[in-house]
């Protein structure tokens, strides 16, 4: 993973200082609680329902074993005891005190961590597919260049007050798992005819209020303009972007109303002045930020027999088939970590958890450990040979629940039960339904579903794309659900359908039912739930959840 | 007179602004709105010393060609959220080659000076009372990682 030079250790021991000093300001009066809003956002602290959040930046979804050790730590030290993966790969933590958030932040600068854009209306942390550098289907490792956007969006003079918040993800597989297509900026590797990378940029793609699928902009950006084609768009966005209406000033609405041509038009000729200059990068540059992510030191090994490893025992069979993906080195696998235990909220993992899966990704790995936008934990190299053993650990830890990618693999946002903006809880909705489909073999009968909750429509719980959508909504003061079906990421992402009025807390577990069990009736043999919703249209689901 | 922080310093400052856009002010040294400017330039000229301040919502690129009859610019910050004078500032400078006095005016505060300085400003008609103290925020980072008006070469061309 990518190792600060001096250079970049001073800033973010310099942004330490300056935030030091801004606190202090604030907390003499010196600074309006209106002027520390933004300073505050922009070092991930939020003033919530109970207490105060931090949101520490998780780059691209890539920690180290010291770098959980440390986070495991601090929470024990200025907080509860726990942490959370949020749905942008980032990790929350739920009880700090504001004075002290200074501290945490030069605790994790001691780590090559920080806190730096993970809220306000700037460039965010950037996110990636969880599985790059070791996918069997990856054109392209997409860190090296994460870790390009990541310096050059870091303390951007121009762009730490744009109109809204604004999100870049970066995917270099085949498929998906980066939601490309729904964020502020996508990019998707691919290779051109004679085998040279380069960019499909998507603009304006968008969750919340206003859910949009992005617009294509350029289908094969070189490398080299990377960074000057993403100063052109935001530089574009930030001058024409809505500050009138903040539900309205996302660049999706721009990029809409002014139509995908015209908006590329503005940022071509903005990027005319720019396109060969300073900010162009280097092979140098390139080949140095490729340098940090160059495969660790692989054994040789044979390819197991999945099936045969199978047969040792029925539970690790089921982990094995859900909880695991191929590896693009033979004899290795990538393991998932479920943070998923029904009763937990999804993405929480204790002090304990994580310095135990520090351990573990160094005995099982090379000390990578990654985070994911369903808010699980991965440990990316793995040999085969050491599954049965690690799956043991991992039952031990209660972090082996075999559901990833099932209807129980819920992505939630904290809901309610932390969020000031939240309009209805959350969490208790995901226990809710976890609790009622507890029988894996009905859950696996259902095949690969998302079901995503969000309590409000701010959608951290990317409830939009979920197979099945949760929203939580305030009817009078009263906690309803809407909820929507056939959501997707992905590349032929599409927003969910809203299945009709909202529903009471009570009755969600019983309409997921029934539209579990309409799917089921109407479903060919071996189709996922999206695709019988993609075939059959929403009627028949709405027929039975409101007969 | 009142006090500006110009060029690291914080100096007394003879202009005013002029936020009328209908009538136009005494003799002096005033700052107007571009559209008082448009449309009474030579009525200004034989005011006094004229600059002439943008909106939030007013690209320079309105200033056409008059651009280099200013030795002095303003971009105005109706609120400190609105970052659209960050872009102006590059582009007065890096597009139109204006090298006079740039200066923001308006609602911006202390913890942002470090990034319009990096944009090309170069004054700051700063509300507060502790403009000395203000000074310091110019310090806040040593370096940085992108190419702007203060430093032509993003770090990973002199590392």
């Amino acid at each position: 993973m990518y190792a600060y030079d001096q250079f970049d250790r001073q800033l973010v021991s310099q942004r330490v200082a300056q935030f030091r000093d801004q606190t202090q300001r604030y907390l003499a009066g010196k600074i309006s609680d209106e002027q520390f809003l933004p300073l505050r956002l922009q070092n991930g602290l939020y003033i919530q329902r109970l207490a105060p959040m931090l949101r520490i930046a998780v780059p691209y979804g890539t920690l180290n074993a010291e770098q959980l050790r440390k986070l495991a730590s601090i929470t024990r030290k200025y907080d509860k005891g726990y942490a959370h993966i949020s749905t942008r790969q980032n990790v929350q933590l739920n009880w700090p005190k504001l004075e002290e958030v200074p501290d945490i932040l030069q605790e994790l600068a001691e780590v090559e961590m920080h806190a730096v854009q993970t809220s306000g209306n700037c460039i965010r942390n950037v996110t990636a597919d969880q599985f790059s550098g070791v996918a069997a289907d990856e054109v392209e490792d997409a860190r090296a260049y994460c870790e390009i956007i990541r310096q050059w969006s870091t303390f951007h003079p121009e762009f730490a007050f744009l109109p809204r918040k604004f999100k870049i993800a970066v995917c270099g597989s085949e498929s998906d798992r980066a939601a490309v297509m729904v964020h502020d900026i996508g990019l998707q590797i691919v290779k051109d005819a004679a085998g040279n990378t380069a960019f499909k940029v998507i603009v304006g793609g968008g969750l919340g209020r206003t859910p949009v699928i992005g617009s294509v902009i350029h289908e094969a950006l070189e490398p080299k303009h990377l960074l000057t084609y993403l100063e052109a768009i935001l530089r574009v966005y930030n001058q024409l972007g809505r500050r009138d209406n903040k539900f309205k000033a996302r660049i999706k609405i721009l990029v809409r109303a002014m139509g995908a041509e015209v908006f590329k038009a503005d940022v071509e000729k903005e990027w005319a002045h720019i396109k060969d200059g300073a900010l162009s990068l280097t092979d140098k540059e390139i080949s140095r930020a490729q340098s940090f992510f160059q495969p660790p030191a692989y054994e040789s090994l044979p390819q197991q027999d999945m099936q045969a490893l199978a047969l040792e025992d029925a539970d690790f069979a089921r982990w094995l088939q859900h909880n695991t993906h191929a590896h693009k080195v033979s004899g290795y696998r990538i393991v998932t970590l479920a943070l998923k235990t029904t009763g937990v909220a999804p993405g929480d993992v204790t002090a304990e958890q994580l310095e135990v899966i520090a351990d573990l990704g160094e005995r099982y790995g090379f000390g990578e450990i990654r985070s994911t936008h369903q808010q699980n934990i991965v440990l990316p190299d793995v040999r085969q040979q050491d599954l049965l053993a690690l799956w043991k650990e991992l039952v031990e830890l209660e972090v082996a629940s075999p559901v990833v990618g099932t209807l129980n693999d819920i992505i939630c946002c904290p809901g309610g039960d932390f969020c000031s903006l939240a309009n209805a809880k959350s969490i208790p909705i995901a226990e809710a339904i976890q609790r009622r489909f507890e029988d894996l073999d009905y859950v696996y009968d259902l095949g690969e579903i998302e079901l995503n909750i969000s309590g409000c429509m701010n959608a951290c719980g990317h409830h939009h794309i979920g197979n099945i959508g949760i929203l939580g909504v305030d009817k009078k003061g009263q906690e309803f659900y809407q909820v929507s079906l056939g959501g997707s990421q992905g590349l032929d992402a599409s927003i969910g359908k809203i299945l009709g009025p909202s529903f009471a807390q009570d009755e969600v577990p019983n309409v997921i039912e029934k539209v579990l069990e309409t799917f089921v009736s109407l479903r060919q043999p071996e189709e996922r739930f999206l695709d019988t919703f993609r075939r059959v249209g929403i009627d028949p689901f709405k027929e039975r959840a409101y007969a | 007179m009142p006090k500006i922080i110009k060029d690291l310093n914080v100096v007394e400052d003879s202009w005013q602004v002029w936020r009328d856009t209908e009538t136009l002010p005494a003799t002096g040294d005033y700052i107007v709105p571009l559209s008082l400017w448009q449309a009474h330039k030579e009525e200004l000229l034989a005011l006094g010393n004229i600059a002439v301040f943008l909106a939030s919502d007013q690209s320079p690129k309105l200033l056409g060609t008059d651009v280099q009859s200013f030795t002095l610019i303003a971009v105005d910050f109706p609120k400190f959220a609105d970052g659209r004078g960050f872009s102006y500032g590059r582009e007065l400078r890096e597009q139109h080659g204006f090298t006079g006095e740039l200066r923001a005016i308006g609602d911006f505060m202390r913890d942002q000076l470090y990034f319009l300085k990096r944009c090309g400003f170069n004054s700051f008609a700063l509300q507060s009372d502790e403009l000395d103290e203000a000074l310091a925020s110019f310090h806040d980072f040593s370096d940085a990682y992108q190419p702007s008006i203060d430093q032509a070469l993003p770090i990973f061309r002199r590392r």
